[in-house]
């Protein structure tokens, strides 16, 4: 746990208070963490055929949804016993929200998974993995900087976060259509190519995530709820 | 309840957006707060009362310090803050209870409806008429519970036959949420009933006279939970016909009966804004401390 001196939860006159708060944050940060490494797992197994740490992360992500559980239930706790307003309200709510975004991240990971372990068996050339692993490095980086910004309270980088999320989504276009040419080129390339466009899919949602993840941060710090809002909105609340 | 006031106006927005002076965070002794400055909006389009540069002394001690603020028409605002900020003091001034208090000194311009409370000329008691009070601790006369309800009607000489008195009466506890209760014993003793009703009954004796504003001075603090409920559920009717000005220290209780929330600090009046802004992202580094708890 940080020191309560340098966390803004940390100051109540309650420190039983200080401590509910911030054991919320760590959890969730360490829950974070959990998810970033299935993603990362998942890719891995797909790239390098390890079927074996597919299969480990299928399993792991049982603990992923218990994860989720204990948090949601944590912040429950506090909603009821504390009534928190204002930024304690906020850093609650968003949480509660945010957990939903992890654990979907999660389960992205698991479809990864699975889909590594039927083309393993598959066992033929892989085609599209260099678009895979970009992309997933891609996502990787915007999951972890946005638990970064929610560790740090930066709204600069969520919103940084925020643009990223563009570019992931033209990215996936692209690969899109560059398995579109696989498939035309050979037909026997199909159910594979499918199986690779729904790993990308897949990772273009851990993206949205990360994003989802990021408007929360922003509506941490600043108050405001940017979702749904164009980029340029975010970037006005977050210049204020 | 906390719906958006249509009252508060647009030229509350052109208020300036944060505190004056950059504040240390969580340090509220070494807050510097400039003297008659509030931030939020402390004006109201169509104000009931109308309050500027009000200042309140007790022989050399200034409890209120250059307060401005409108209380528009048929709203709940509350006015919350740590003990000793001058809530109650300022609460207080809008029907002169603080005439009583001999060092008690209030300057500035105070105007009900456009007219000046403070006039030599007002009469005082037709001002408490129109600005009814309900105190902390349930304060009924030693009398009946009718005579609680008719005792400003008679002597107000608002109802001249036996009959206006008792509709007056029923109407009032009807308001207050009491006839249901109090009906097959209106006359029997008013301090015999429990303490939710008696507060209940107060509120019956503030509006018998028909006032315009009910000023309430911590109204639920000595209420079980199901008691405060019925009083805020009676708060939330009544703001239909009446403006309420409310104190309080619970905060959830500000939050859930009023449109608007004034935060006061040592004598200032900090920020105003709508209260679903107050507990969810207040404007300044003050009110913000002091709704999550880290000073109080």
């Amino acid at each position: 746990m940080p020191d309560k001196k340098d966390d803004v939860y940390g100051d109540h006159i309650s420190h039983k208070f200080n401590d509910e708060l911030m054991a919320l944050k760590s959890e969730f940060l360490e829950m974070g963490g959990m998810v970033e490494s299935q993603v990362d797992r998942a890719i891995t197994a797909l790239v390098e055929n390890d079927g074996y740490l597919a299969d480990e992360v299928r399993a792991t992500d049982k603990k992923v949804d218990q994860k989720e559980i204990e948090i949601d239930e944590e912040a429950t706790l506090i909603l009821a016993r504390r009534q928190p307003t204002a930024r304690d309200l906020r850093l609650v709510v968003s949480v509660i929200k945010m957990v939903s975004d992890l654990e979907r991240v999660g389960d992205e990971a698991k479809k990864i998974a699975k889909f590594a372990i039927k083309l393993s068996e598959e066992g033929q050339a892989p085609r599209g993995y260099v678009e895979v692993r970009h992309i997933g490095n891609h996502v990787l980086s915007m999951l972890h900087d946005s638990l970064d910004a929610f560790a740090r309270l930066d709204s600069e980088q969520a919103l940084r976060i925020m643009k990223e999320d563009k570019r992931v989504d033209e990215e996936y276009q692209a690969a899109t259509r560059t398995l579109l040419t696989f498939m035309m080129e050979d037909t026997r390339n199909i159910s594979r190519c499918m199986s690779v466009m729904w790993i990308l899919r897949a990772l273009e949602r851990v993206g949205d995530h990360a994003c989802n993840i990021a408007e929360n941060v922003i509506f941490m710090v600043k108050g405001e709820d940017v979702r749904h809002t164009p980029v340029e909105e975010a970037e006005k609340v977050v210049g204020r | 309840m906390n719906t958006m006031n249509p009252s508060i106006s647009a030229e509350a927005d052109m208020q300036d957006q944060g505190p004056a002076i950059p504040v240390r965070e969580n340090n509220p002794e070494d807050t510097v707060i400039e003297e008659g400055k509030t931030v939020g909006k402390p004006f109201a389009a169509d104000p009931k009362f109308k309050l500027r540069n009000v200042s309140v002394s007790y022989g050399k001690d200034r409890a209120i310090k250059d307060i401005s603020l409108d209380i528009g028409r048929n709203e709940v605002i509350s006015f919350i803050g740590p003990s000793g900020c001058g809530k109650s003091t300022f609460l207080r001034c809008l029907n002169r209870m603080n005439d009583s208090i001999d060092i008690c000194r209030v300057t500035g311009e105070l105007l009900l409806d456009d007219e000046d409370i403070y006039h030599s000329k007002r009469d005082v008691v037709e001002l408490r008429a129109r600005v009814g009070m309900v105190f902390q601790k349930p304060n009924p006369f030693p009398k009946s519970i009718y005579d609680n309800v008719a005792y400003g009607p008679r002597i107000h000489g608002l109802a001249n036959r036996k009959s206006d008195l008792d509709d007056i009466v029923e109407n009032s506890l009807r308001k207050a949420g009491l006839w249901d209760e109090a009906k097959d014993r209106l006359d029997s003793i008013a301090t015999g009933m429990s303490g939710g009703q008696q507060q209940r009954l107060c509120i019956a004796r503030a509006i018998a006279v028909s006032p315009e504003v009910i000023l309430m001075d911590e109204p639920c603090s000595a209420l079980d939970p199901i008691a405060t409920a019925r009083v805020e559920e009676l708060i939330a009717e009544m703001s239909e016909s009446y403006t309420i000005v409310i104190v309080t220290h619970s905060m959830q209780q500000a939050a859930r009966v009023s449109h608007r929330t004034a935060y006061f600090h040592l004598g200032h009046l900090v920020e105003v804004n709508e209260t679903n802004k107050v507990f969810t992202s207040p404007e300044h580094q003050l009110t913000e401390s002091y709704i999550t708890g880290r000073f109080g």
